[in-house]
């Protein structure tokens, strides 16, 4: 690991402006992706900025009758807040469906959002990887692709987004609170945080230098049936290959969101529209310009059949 | 961890190599004299590599001064010398580092040593010694929760904090109902278990080892 500074944050604002002033510093809360870049020099910050003492850690009850999550609320915390499990079911399943309980009990609610892809080839210094080190190719293309993403993909990337956590938020219509370093706040949707990879995969947020991540804010609930369904090579403790995030109303109306298949959750209102015609319509909507490669193309397959289940558990 | 072996002749050498292996991958705290608390709000252009760090491990109160870089499992290991916690993977994948933070448990080696100022940290050797052994400690025992034993510190301390999550009714992947009471069940025990990774394949005694504290029934 390479040597680095570190401050704790005594303020937001604190915060920010720190990471403004030096372009060479990152944020940290739980870490549990972070130092595992830091180990492996994918990432080298030369200075940490810890946020956990924030009084970022709490939820409350919007005005509008939904949820404001603090960035620093626990996934453990998150997932069993009786208020959650009530209201926003899908979010308490997608979020222990995800990780080990150690790290659970240390990753937050904004470093879930902003954690870095799995592609082997992106952990792998030793191959090309545009993402890790722009210009020098994409590994996974015409290699082991099993795993990557098959929408929204690049000829510079096929990177897929590894959270549970975003998948249910993004079906649950999640909006993103941040502080920027002039100190102004903005809420823009979660679907917004995420840039395509195009040309240039390693810029991956739309956040600007020194932007904070404050809270997810979830809409009023929304009632129906909340599923989170999630195939993985093994039953605990494994990224997704393909999952569905579904909130489905009593009229089968309702809104659905897939997880690994691409560089964000996958979500399409219009998509959304096509519930009351099944899976087939709803997945040939998201994945119609599904670009697989040899190795994933079963994932589009594999999502509508995972889609369908989800249907028929919403309705039974 | 001593207590659970007392008559594993390849302990001694095996751990001669592990530490050797871990002196030589890691970079070794600084050794400067012990400072006040680290001052919030230190500037970057003031902020050294190395920091001032208090908690409290195993009831007693540490103040050390560490390379910004040193892991909480790097820290116990090679600067405090209880190496009951181990390095198996050093990234998070293996939960041989698990250790207690405020009861709850994370991965040692995932987490930076200067983050833990004021925190109250249980290892392996503060949960139970060889004459008072904690019940999980007894029960893994008891069971044959173990062949080689090394992940064994990181199962016992990661079962202690499954029984405190369950008591609490923290929900996970298996339970079936998020909004009644959570019920203990061996399904719970092995979910719940899954960021522990047991080479030997003990696993059944394990779980047999849990269940038995979280049912109470230790002999």
């Amino acid at each position: 690991m390479r040597s680095f500074t570190y401050e704790r944050a005594t303020s937001p604002e604190h915060a920010v402006a720190a990471a403004a002033a030096n372009p060479a510093a990152r944020f940290i809360a739980g870490g549990t992706n972070l130092l595992d870049l830091m180990k492996l020099e994918i990432e080298t910050p030369q200075h940490l900025i810890d946020v956990n003492g924030l009084a970022f850690d709490t939820l409350e009850a919007t005005r509008e009758g939904g949820l404001r999550i603090g960035a620093l609320v626990r996934n453990t915390d998150l997932a069993a807040a009786p208020e959650v499990r009530r209201d926003y079911a899908v979010l308490s399943r997608a979020l222990v469906s995800g990780a080990s309980g150690q790290l659970r009990n240390k990753a937050t609610t904004a470093g879930n959002l902003l954690q870095r892809t799995r592609c082997s080839y992106f952990y792998d210094t030793n191959q090309p990887c545009n993402k890790r080190r722009p210009g020098t190719g994409c590994s996974a293309l015409g290699g082991m692709s099993r795993q990557q993403a098959v929408i929204g993909v690049s000829d510079a990337c096929i990177a897929s987004h590894p959270s549970d956590m975003a998948v249910a938020m993004q079906a649950l219509d999640a909006a993103v609170e941040t502080l920027n370093a002039s100190g102004q706040t903005r809420t823009f949707p979660l679907a917004q945080l995420y840039k395509a990879p195009g040309d240039t995969p390693h810029l991956e947020y739309t956040l600007t230098p020194g932007e904070l991540i404050t809270a997810v804010i979830l809409p009023k609930p929304a009632g129906g049936r909340h599923i989170y369904y999630k195939v993985r090579d093994r039953a605990s403790y494994a990224f997704a290959l393909v999952s569905v995030a579904a909130v489905v109303q009593p009229d089968r109306t309702g809104r659905i969101a897939l997880g690994g298949v691409a560089y964000r959750p996958w979500h399409d209102v219009a998509a959304d529209a096509l519930l009351p015609q099944g899976a087939a319509a709803v997945s040939a909507r998201l994945l119609g310009d599904a670009r697989p490669t040899a190795q994933n193309a079963f994932k589009v397959k594999l999502a509508e059949r995972t889609l369908g289940l989800a249907l028929a558990q919403a309705s039974s | 961890m001593d207590h659970l072996h007392p008559k594993d002749g390849l302990r001694l050498s095996r751990r001669q190599v592990l530490v050797g292996t871990a002196g030589s991958a890691v970079s070794m705290a600084l050794s400067a004299a012990p400072v006040n608390a680290a001052e919030p709000g230190k500037t970057a252009a003031q902020a050294p590599a190395s920091s001032s760090v208090t908690f409290t491990l195993n009831g007693r109160r540490q103040t050390l001064e560490v390379d910004n870089r040193t892991t909480l499992l790097d820290v116990l290991r090679e600067r405090l010398k209880l190496t009951g916690t181990k390095k198996g993977c050093d990234h998070g994948q293996c939960g041989a580092c698990t250790v207690l933070v405020e009861g709850r448990r994370i991965n040692a080696c995932l987490s930076l040593a200067v983050m833990h100022e004021g925190d109250s940290i249980t290892t392996i050797e503060g949960l139970g010694t060889p004459e008072r052994l904690h019940p999980m400690q007894a029960a893994f025992i008891k069971h044959d929760g173990y062949q080689c034993g090394y992940c064994t510190p990181g199962q016992i301390c990661s079962a202690v904090a499954v029984l405190a999550e369950l008591k609490a009714g923290i929900p996970s992947h298996v339970t079936q109902d998020l909004i009644a009471p959570v019920v203990q069940t061996p399904a719970e025990l092995r979910e719940r278990m899954s960021g522990n990774i047991c080479r030997c394949g003990a696993y059944s005694n394990i779980i047999d080892a849990i269940a038995e504290v979280a049912t109470g029934e230790t002999a």
